[in-house]
């Protein structure tokens, strides 16, 4: 029934009370369809609720079961037998060393790749594949990346280096599979996730500025210097934070290429600050998660639910840097 | 005039021509590092490539990489495949209508401080690690899914499970890591590339559409429905292929949560493997050089193909809509 209708009802005959009342009032079926509008935008809250409600349930229980050990001893302490006692400081520091060794690869590529597609490739067949590939890149599998790594850096990359470095009477010398092939492999993986966001962030900088550049005389290069990468660098800086925090979280490229489960990290002095040699397996955070999580028996729950909520921590706290630096970016914004 | 020029900038401007082969060298890195990616392991897995029953491996469950006396090594990947198959499927059920929903109510009804929290907690759901989301379902998940589908035997309800194939009767003995809380896992992983992907492709239909839309008396979920839908399909179908792409390749969060059983699953909540986990989980066993080892190698190829046919499939369709509609 019509609400007009309703209120007119008691006064005056039906016709009448349609005109005494709004006429612009919505008629049942309208009123039906808004009805379905609004439940339905209710309906895609929830779905909005379902995905965020329960995740940060699961990541508060998470932080909850492991309080007991979260003090800033268990960073700095070495795992003692095998993950049930001591601390995360070696797979802290392995991580650590693998996305700066990762980051040294990729960085400069990507960059390159990026400026290469945004500001010299002109529109045709070869920046179309180019672009097919970036995408494809990003959608291999990363166990594939793992399998790629073993098959190029450790099978044929490793023996070259041992030719040339390794003293043959002296096999200490050797390089054996580490930081050196898991940096690489990690940095072919991480190689579209830089040129995807180092060319958004330059094709953020308007045309015209590039232009006024030309007009006064620059080469192509002198403008990307001066005024495509000085006006974008918190974009790429944006970018460079996304692919740290990929690094520190993939486990599977590194499964076949250097990352071990126990590695010995002295407890004092220098050598804990830098215990790794490129040529030498190493431990790292997602390494450990996954192996005292399911692979080691009578682990204690709570050093499981530690290693979790301390790589929980560290990457949202990278991804934050991300988050904060893009807000400021945009409160900054002139053009 | 030259007097005026800072020196510094002369020195590099005299290696702009390095530079700039440099720079272009560098843009073909993407192609020089996915024709590696083939030939290396192409290179691993060729001296089987010949030598594999092909029939065996797409029909055969029986997978036997070691050998023991009576027991002849065996290569059927039918199992493998179906588990990929079976988790990526609950995965996109899940998924799909979750992450185009968020999307929609992100891009379209959503406002100010909310739309912000939204997206930001979404771009940090896209930033958990898989051994974390696998974790969680060894962990957090798996425990529940066991309560939920466990019943006491004899029970009318247990029976109606089993018939229904929901639950198996080795449900309750289980780790409750099985098909459903790794397609669970995987939904959750995937939703957020979904998520942002559908919104981005929302946000490029040019807001005349919508005033249109609204201008001929369409209210706002019609407009979403009949406008911003079609409008937006190609896109939207990319975002869910993409997803799809992601759920196959996945693989830390498969191996802890899936319970890692070669067999075909007969119960929702039946272990399986998938193809990711088996490479991950045996190649650290696999001698170097033998058949088993090549094997998987082989496997790694598939998924290569796979994913990269997905990729390029999304690429073009999204190719399709700039074509169709270069505004």
């Amino acid at each position: 029934m019509n609400r007009g209708m309703k209120s007119g009802a008691t006064t005056a005959p039906e016709t009448l009370a349609t005109f005494e009342a709004n006429p612009f009032a919505p008629s049942a079926f309208e009123r039906r369809k808004a009805r379905r509008a609004n439940r339905n935008k209710w309906v895609m809250f929830g779905f909005c609720a379902v995905l965020v409600i329960p995740l940060v349930a699961i990541l508060v229980d998470i932080f909850f079961k492991a309080a007991p050990v979260l003090t800033l001893d268990y960073l700095w302490q070495n795992p003692v037998s095998k993950g049930k006692e001591g601390g995360l400081w070696a797979p802290l520091v392995g991580t650590f060393y693998l996305v700066i060794g990762s980051l040294v690869f990729v960085a400069p590529v990507g960059i390159l790749a990026a400026i290469y597609l945004n500001e010299y490739a002109r529109e045709g067949w070869l920046n179309r594949t180019i672009s097919i590939t970036v995408t494809s890149l990003a959608g291999v599998p990363s166990i594939v990346h793992g399998l790629f790594g073993l098959g190029a850096f450790v099978l044929v990359m490793l023996p070259a280096i041992n030719g040339l470095v390794a003293d043959a009477r002296r096999p200490e010398t050797k390089w054996e599979a580490g930081l050196l092939t898991a940096s690489l492999t990690i940095a072919v993986m991480n190689l579209p996730v830089i040129i995807t966001s180092t060319r958004e962030a330059l094709g953020a900088v308007p045309m015209a500025f590039r232009e006024a550049c030309w007009n006064l005389g620059a080469t192509r290069w002198q403008t990307v210097r001066t005024i495509v990468l000085s006006n974008s660098f918190s974009g790429i800086l944006t970018g460079i934070i996304l692919t740290i925090s990929r690094a520190a979280g993939e486990t599977a490229p590194i499964l076949f290429t250097g990352a071990t489960f126990f590695k010995f990290v002295a407890d004092s002095g220098w050598a804990k600050i830098l215990p790794y040699s490129p040529g030498e397996p190493f431990m790292a955070m997602s390494m450990h998660l996954n192996i005292i999580s399911n692979q080691i028996s009578q682990m204690p729950e709570v050093m499981k639910f530690g290693s979790a909520a301390v790589l929980i921590g560290l990457i949202l706290f990278v991804n934050s840097f991300a988050i904060v630096l893009r807000v400021w970016l945009r409160g900054r914004k002139r053009w | 005039m030259t007097s005026t020029t800072p020196k510094k900038f002369r020195i590099l401007d005299l290696l702009e021509p390095p530079i700039e082969w440099l720079i272009r060298l560098c843009g073909w890195s993407s192609i020089i590092g996915i024709v590696a990616i083939f030939l290396f392991i192409f290179k691993e897995a060729a001296p089987m490539v010949l030598k594999l029953d092909w029939l065996h491996f797409f029909t055969s469950s029986r997978w036997i990489p070691n050998p023991a006396p009576g027991n002849p090594p065996s290569f059927g990947a039918l199992a493998l495949l179906v588990g990929t198959v079976t988790t990526t499927s609950i995965a996109l059920l899940i998924a799909v209508p979750v992450g185009l929903g968020a999307a929609v109510y992100i891009s379209e009804f959503a406002k100010g401080k909310v739309k912000e929290t939204l997206k930001i907690v979404i771009e940090l759901l896209a930033a958990i690690p898989s051994i974390v989301w696998g974790f969680i379902g060894l962990m957090v998940l798996g425990p529940i899914i066991k309560d939920v589908f466990t019943t006491e035997s004899g029970s009318w309800w247990g029976k109606v499970m089993v018939t229904l194939h929901l639950a198996s009767a080795e449900t309750g003995a289980s780790q409750g890591t099985n098909l459903l809380t790794g397609g669970i896992i995987l939904a959750l992983m995937s939703v957020p590339l979904v998520v942002s992907l559908s919104e981005d492709t929302l946000r490029a239909v040019p807001d005349s559409y919508r005033e249109a839309a609204l201008a001929l008396g369409a209210n706002s979920w019609e407009t979403v429905r009949r406008v911003l839908f079609p409008a937006a399909r190609n896109g939207l179908l990319a975002a869910c292929m993409l997803g799809m792409g992601r759920a196959i390749g996945e693989t830390m969060a498969v191996l802890l949560a899936t319970g890692h059983n070669n067999r075909i699953p007969e119960a929702l909540t039946d272990p399986v493997r998938t193809m990711t986990a088996t490479i991950a989980a045996e190649m650290g066993e696999a001698v170097h050089g033998d058949e088993h080892y090549r094997v998987l190698f082989i496997l790694g190829i598939v998924l290569f193909i796979v994913t990269c046919g997905i990729n390029v499939a999304s690429d073009l369709i999204v190719k399709g809509i700039k074509k169709a509609n270069p505004a």
